[in-house]
């Protein structure tokens, strides 16, 4: 295993995170006080208990989701495909160091980041609502797990990119909606049924779900299922990952 | 002739068999190249644009992947072996691509790790001192200039200690003076034992700092030889006589000798092989002087690489 190779693109990838340590921080702290004054104060405050669950302590899982979501296809996405678009890749093609280690280096960057910022998030959030969590290991591992395996499908999104609008429609047009109907700011119990069987087919929904059960014991899925969604999630993106490096699509002429 | 029987065998770092590379769109770039490149030398390869040299590179590379042909680097296979292959390569790319946002010694630093070196900033300060960039070590990429980004390029291939260094028209678009900073940086390699392949459309570079050439046109190497062995076969002599009395036509005695007369007669050109043992300049003066002619003054001209380069382009276009 090439490890300073692997240690340099990742330590690359953070100096653009810290680079930009201002908007890396400030924004999804400024994001989350936004959706509590919205939704914890001005809503929560007519919204009953969930599950009892206090509605603003309810959205806390959702919210770090929907951010860790985003950040990772999109820092995961811009991470593989700025070096494309600038031509920087050639020294990355030409290296000695294997696609599983190129993918540790850029996948393990983006994620390490989206991490950062959900936990930034958890913390700004204790400032606004009281809540306890139930499994905390399990928490980070469903944390650490979302974020990379998202983190796989920016960097497929990256490679598949041939411009940067391409890199921004997909989390904008399908990333972002599917966080918003996988129930991170409700409970899928209140919605009508047939809208109910529709959301069983989101996969974010498995993950919301599997993410609030871990802070509070309860959700809408089964964990088992949470848990075998987000597995045959990050091992799909894997096989796509391995296809392009071993086709060489998108990357090599 | 002689010198050629004395010469050691250098072991090749660099060997490339009957190299094929069709692009998808249907582009043959590569037909079927063969090459050897000797451990510590410098080999240009020369072509006009689109002749398959910055194919020829990138596929050594690893960044193209060739369509059938072998090719080896350091005695590593670069398919089979390619973790050992590449870390004998460093590779200057054509076009100036650089993290705009990025300093210039972490960019350093990333090459080296990138290439499985562990850090050491002692080298990357002294590779940095070597291409004159020290003082600009804090600078982002984005803030220097051309040439000093086309350096930046070099220190980066050169962070991980290469082998063999490919330059991808080092000098295209520099001026004069940043030329001669580059081959006078090329010859320091090449005397740190670096194995230098530079390709170029420019033959008087080629000229200046190569110790073979190779040229290349339309995916096919035309030819590799010595330098001066190829300027010595291929390279014509000519003699430029001059007169005090320019002549209406060449005199009838000299009728032999296939003589050039200038336009306004005050001198005749003869072209002779520079490789020839008998070269009839001799017989060519007598005759002058015999036929009544005088002489103010007499130049000779050896052809340049790029006469050479022309002739063997065309007579390959005909």
């Amino acid at each position: 295993m090439n490890w300073y190779g692997i240690a340099a693109i990742w330590q690359f990838e953070m100096g653009r995170f810290f680079r930009s340590i201002l908007q890396s921080i400030v924004s999804p702290v400024v994001s989350t006080a936004l959706y509590f004054v919205v939704f914890g104060a001005a809503i929560g405050s007519r919204m009953p208990e969930i599950e009892s669950v206090d509605y603003g302590a309810f959205i806390v899982p959702g919210l770090i989701m929907l951010t860790v979501l985003q950040q990772s296809v999109q820092n995961a996405g811009f991470g593989i495909y700025f070096p494309k678009f600038i031509g920087t890749i050639y020294e990355v093609l030409s290296a000695p160091i294997s696609s599983l280690e190129i993918v540790i280096g850029y996948v393990g960057a983006a994620a390490t980041k989206s991490i950062l910022i959900g936990l930034i998030i958890l913390v700004t959030s204790l400032f606004f609502v009281e809540f306890s969590i139930v499994h905390p290991v399990l928490m980070l591992a469903f944390l650490v797990l979302t974020a990379v395996s998202f983190s796989l499908l920016g960097f497929i999104l990256g490679i598949w990119a041939r411009n940067f609008e391409q890199l921004n429609l997909v989390p904008l047009l399908i990333v972002t909606p599917l966080v918003f109907l996988g129930g991170s700011f409700y409970s899928v119990s209140m919605l009508p049924p047939f809208w109910q069987n529709v959301s069983l087919l989101n996969p974010v929904l498995y993950l919301v779900s599997g993410f609030r059960w871990s802070f509070f014991g309860t959700a809408d899925v089964p964990i088992v299922a949470s848990l075998a969604a987000i597995f045959v999630f990050a091992g799909l993106c894997l096989g796509i990952v391995w296809w392009i490096f071993r086709t060489g699509y998108r990357l090599k002429p | 002739m002689f010198a050629a029987l004395v010469r050691y065998p250098v072991p090749s770092i660099v060997k490339v068999e009957d190299l094929h590379k069709t692009y998808d769109n249907g582009l043959e770039a590569l037909k079927g190249v063969t090459l050897d490149i000797e451990e510590g030398e410098i080999l240009a390869l020369l072509g006009p644009n689109g002749a398959g040299k910055t194919t020829l590179i990138s596929t050594i590379c690893g960044i193209t992947v060739p369509t059938s042909g072998r090719i080896s680097v350091g005695g590593h296979d670069v398919q089979s072996e390619w973790r050992a292959a590449r870390k004998l390569i460093g590779l200057v790319p054509q076009e100036i691509n650089l993290e705009p946002f990025e300093f210039v010694q972490s960019t350093l630093r990333f090459s080296r790790g990138l290439f499985g070196k562990p850090r050491n900033d002692a080298l990357v300060d002294d590779v940095l001192k070597d291409l004159a960039l020290h003082d600009r070590r804090g600078s982002k990429t984005s803030e220097l200039s051309g040439g000093m980004r086309r350096r930046v390029l070099i220190a980066k291939a050169l962070a991980h200690e290469p082998r063999v260094l490919f330059l991808d028209e080092p000098t295209a678009g520099v001026d004069v003076e940043l030329r001669r900073d580059m081959w006078a940086l090329v010859g320091r390699l090449r005397e740190d034992g670096v194995t230098i392949i530079l390709t170029t459309h420019y033959i008087e570079e080629a000229e200046a700092i190569a110790d073979r050439v190779g040229v290349i046109n339309s995916g096919e190497l035309l030819l590799v030889e010595e330098k001066s062995a190829l300027m010595q076969r291929l390279g014509r002599k000519e003699i430029r006589i001059e007169l005090t009395q320019p002549v209406e036509a060449i005199p009838d005695a000299l009728a032999d000798y296939d003589l050039v007369r200038a336009e306004d007669g005050r001198s005749l050109t003869y072209a002779y092989k520079a490789t020839g043992e008998r070269t009839g300049i001799t017989r060519l003066l007598t005759a002058v002087q015999a036929a009544g002619l005088t002489l103010s003054d007499i130049q000779t001209r050896q052809s340049s690489l790029e006469d050479i380069f022309v002739r063997l382009v065309r007579e390959e276009a005909e």
